[in-house]
């Protein structure tokens, strides 16, 4: 085998030249062209869920509403977040970036179990699929909380279609989850010990063992949601003997470690740019490995502080309240590492690594308000206005979206085997993060001054700052747009990448871009450690 | 544009220290974070030659030092902003007291007097006052931003939230957690008011009964007087046949249920005596006081449960 795969290195074929008819697409088991189906999935997802946002900033324009009913407006916030958290954010990195880099850093010719992978892509489809028709049929207008008994007694819309979707599409989750922890248990090339893999992988091994024990919670919490609605089994609506703080509790218990699904595999891509592009080894990486391993514990023992003002125990606040301290801690760690990192380095300020400076600074802008809402007496103010909003979206978008694309750009060129416009790359950036900070800061002062989440009107007084939102929110659209433009034009015209454009380390730039089919020609072996960037000699020069 | 926010109880100022100590220290962490990140970048960009040395080895010692920084910092800020919560928790026991339902769309407020409001709340500044509320449908939230109070409003069960306004005037009252369709518009205006002022208010809304004086016709219709008595004296009352106890006094004092617990007759205990009395069966008596759920409103609720309380109050012994 390793001589016809060299042959076909050699002739310049790749992964993307092997078979161009439909077929050879949809039924690959290949994990890269499995990658390229979930990047133009969740491409389409996005859009779909950033339209939705950008219907609800242009709503709240004006104190009255902008968009005449609020029903709608309900509806299409409900959708905004729907999209976005279960077929985006959740599975935005493990699946495209992680199912195309995995493999190839791990040494591996493919993931544990391909034929499993593209039975994830359909489940993910087809809860897709779902999902959209009922949101496009009508929708749902709960909120992506779906609280009880509002969801199972009183709204209107097609809730037990989306719930249904959202279920299909955990099912999907859980496999892409079960796949990675497999190969990297597996796969690793020879040489490579745990502690020598890169944080990419150590960040989604974090990863899928939250996906693989969060997501059932949320499937059994949704079934019986459906369950009470289609029955009126009486589970968490008191009328029927229920308890409706139960939901809460089932949801957060999945939905806090997903806001760690969504994140920890940032911290990974921007753990592998930071190096690269400062020619240095990772600042402590033992310290950045056990912390993304102790978020993924920890982050199973926070969900109470979303129930601050729910009514649970007093007790309960307190200890939610410790612990939520606790699990910043180690994302606080990583912070300095990587400002570590940047220290006595020779620092490169390609597209990959403007991102993943704009993750940092809009991380830790996340991470910082964190910290007001975790304060008990300070949540109970903050919790459930554009505090919260902002807060999240700060880590969620700011950060998680940032990463992605800092990856998407990093790996570009090994993915596609051409390079995207590099002062294009730069520009976008710079306008995302000024576009981000605009449309979302607002929303910090919004939210302290009470402005709630979720009103399709507001008091007059608050309409300045929503005025400003809005307006960031046109600057962060095109900062969006600019990407899905230079980056589709690169595939045709960009340049032609060499296997390790960026000189990095890491078995991924150890074959050629695009890879082939086998990935490696022979199986690669590892003889040292990660990021071991050898220092180069200043340049006398200027 | 107006940033600021009236503070316009004393918790409310509290609340405003943690944050601004927070702000504070956040800005502190970014000038750090932002400082040396484009110090580094200036300084070690790849075009430039300055003598980087050689690398540290050993990190450990660093990641120690920030770890425990921030361990300590964190610690901190969690007893604060505890001890604040906590206080919330902890009402005057001589508390006014104004029940609150929410409802789709709406808040009604009822004062012991008999007084009714919709989507408004008029209460005395300098008293303290509890608000003992739930929900008639799905779950609401009840927020003050003024007060920095905000607490879910939850069908089939009261919570409470207390506060002690300083400065009168008329603050907004938002509902904040999604209740549907009309969420938005489940707003409402907090009018504080003097004492003297808030005695004229009283005087001046049409009234009728006192609550307790409802409750007492509500206690006699729905038959709880069949068995704890016609003045809910209870016992072995010669027109009653069953063993039920004396229902005067309760309110406030400790209870000892059949399954031993010890629990205080509150707000809480007494509505699930009546909604749920299977759930805290009365210690040395028959198990046969009926359910109510689902007969009784939350407004007659509330009104019975006044008449309950004016029981205790009226108790010499
Ligand atoms: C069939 C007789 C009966 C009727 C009717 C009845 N109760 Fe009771 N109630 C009892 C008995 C017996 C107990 C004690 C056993 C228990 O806790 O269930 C009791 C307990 C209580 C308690 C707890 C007393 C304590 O000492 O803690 C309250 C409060 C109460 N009832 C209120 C009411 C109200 C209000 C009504 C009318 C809506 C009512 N009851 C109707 C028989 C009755
Ligand atoms: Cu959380
Ligand atoms: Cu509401």
């Amino acid at each position: 085998m390793s001589a016809a795969a060299g042959a076909a290195a050699l002739s310049g074929e790749s992964y993307l030249t092997d078979g161009f008819s439909l077929r050879s697409w949809l039924l690959t088991t290949d994990h890269k062209r499995i990658a390229i189906l979930y990047l133009a999935s969740i491409t389409v997802f996005f859009f779909i869920g950033a339209a939705g946002a950008a219907l609800v900033r242009y709503n709240l324009i004006v104190p009255e509403g902008l968009i005449k009913s609020a029903e709608t407006y309900n509806r299409l916030f409900t959708m905004h977040g729907v999209v976005m958290v279960w077929f985006f954010l959740v599975p935005a990195v493990p699946v495209t970036l992680g199912n195309f880099i995995v493999p190839l850093m791990l040494g591996a010719r493919d993931l544990a179990f391909p034929k499993l992978n593209l039975v994830s892509w359909y489940l993910f489809m087809l809860g897709g699929a779902i999902v959209l028709y009922s949101l496009f049929t009508g929708g749902v207008d709960t909120g992506w909380t779906f609280y009880t008994p509002l969801t199972t007694q009183y709204s209107k819309g097609h809730v037990v279609a989306t719930v249904i979707g959202i279920f299909i599409a955990g099912f999907s989750s859980i496999a892409t989850g079960l796949n990675f922890i497999v190969s990297i248990h597996r796969l690793r090339a020879p040489g490579m010990t745990w502690f020598r893999m890169p944080v990419f992988l150590w960040s989604l091994y974090a990863t899928s063992v939250i996906l693989v024990l969060a997501t059932p919670v949320l499937a059994m919490t949704l079934v019986l949601l459906a369950f009470e609605r289609i029955f009126h089994i009486g589970v968490f609506d008191p009328t029927l003997g229920g308890d409706p703080l139960l939901f809460q509790h089932l949801f957060w218990f999945y939905s806090h470690p997903a806001v760690y699904i969504m994140i920890l595999p940032g911290f990974g891509i921007v753990s592998e740019i930071v190096p690269a592009f400062s020619r240095k080894p990772l600042f402590g990486y033992t310290f950045v490995v056990w912390a993304s391993i102790g978020i993924a514990v920890i982050s199973f023992l926070v969900w109470g502080h979303h129930m601050f003002v729910a009514g649970t125990s007093l007790f309960s606040a307190l200890v939610f309240s410790i612990l939520s301290y606790m699990v910043a801690v180690p994302s606080a760690i990583k912070v300095f590492n990587w400002i570590g990192t940047l220290h006595k380095g020779f620092i490169r300020f390609d597209a990959p690594m403007l991102y993943a400076l704009g993750f940092i600074g809009l991380f830790t802008m996340g991470g910082l308000t964190g910290l007001f809402v975790a304060a008990l007496a300070a949540d109970v103010h903050l919790t459930q206005t554009y505090f919260v909003v902002a807060h999240f979206h700060y880590v969620m978008v700011g950060g998680m979206v940032s990463a992605f694309f800092a990856g998407l750009h990093y790996w570009w060129p090994k993915i596609t085997g051409r390079h995207y416009p590099e002062m294009w790359g730069r520009a976008g950036a710079l306008i995302i993060f000024i576009g981000f900070h605009l449309t979302f800061f607002p929303q910090f002062i919004l939210g302290y001054l009470g402005m709630p989440r979720r009103y399709h009107s507001y008091a007059p007084e608050f309409q300045v700052l929503n005025v400003l939102s809005s307006a960031g929110t046109t600057i962060l659209a095109a900062g969006y747009l600019l990407p899905l433009g230079y980056l589709t034009w690169s595939l045709l015209r960009g340049e032609r990448a060499a296997p390790n454009p960026w000189d990095a380390t890491g078995l991924e730039w150890q074959t050629p871009s695009p890879p082939p089919t086998e990935n490696f020609v022979a199986t690669p072996v590892v003889t040292e450690e990660p990021y071991a960037y050898p220092r180069p000699k200043p340049q006398a020069t200027s | 544009m107006n940033l600021w926010l009236t503070a316009a109880t004393h918790n409310a100022t509290q609340v405003d220290y943690l944050i601004f100590a927070l702000v504070l220290i956040s800005c502190a962490v970014l000038a750090l974070v932002f400082g040396l990140m484009l110090l580094y970048m200036f300084k070690y960009r790849a075009g430039s030659d300055i003598d980087r040395g050689t690398l540290p080895r050993k990190t450990w010692r660093l990641e120690a030092a920030w770890t425990a920084a921030t361990l300590v910092a964190f610690f901190g800020l969690f007893v604060w902003g505890a001890k604040l919560y906590l206080l919330l928790f902890q009402p005057p026991a001589d508390a006014l007291q104004i029940h609150v339902i929410g409802k789709q769309f709406m808040w009604k407020a009822e004062h012991d007097g008999g007084q009714r409001e919709i989507n408004a709340i008029h209460l005395p500044v300098g008293l303290d006052v509890q608000l003992v509320m739930t929900s008639e449908d799905v779950i609401h939230d009840f927020s003050v931003p003024a007060f920095r109070i905000k607490h879910d409003v939850l069908p089939g069960r009261y919570e409470a939230l207390w506060f002690r306004v300083d400065i009168p005037g008329t603050y907004h009252l938002f509902c904040t957690q999604f209740c549907g369709v009309d969420h938005a518009n489940m707003v409402g205006e907090i009018v504080a008011m003097p004492k003297a002022d808030y005695q004229k208010w009283l005087a001046r809304s049409d009234a009728g009964e006192t609550l307790a004086a409802a409750g007492k016709t509500l206690f006699m219709r729905y038959g709880c007087s069949g068995c704890h008595g016609g003045d809910g004296a209870g016992a072995n009352q010669s027109q009653s046949t069953v063993r039920a106890p004396s229902l005067a006094g309760l309110y406030g004092s400790p209870v000892t249920l059949a399954d031993g617990r010890v629990v205080k007759a509150d707000d809480r205990y007494l509505r699930d005596c009546i909604l749920t009395p299977a759930r805290q069966r009365v210690a040395s008596y028959l198990p046969v006081m009926p359910s109510f759920a689902g007969e009784i409103s939350e407004e007659e609720l509330l009104k019975i449960i006044a008449y309950l309380k004016s029981l205790s109050q009226q108790e010499p012994s």
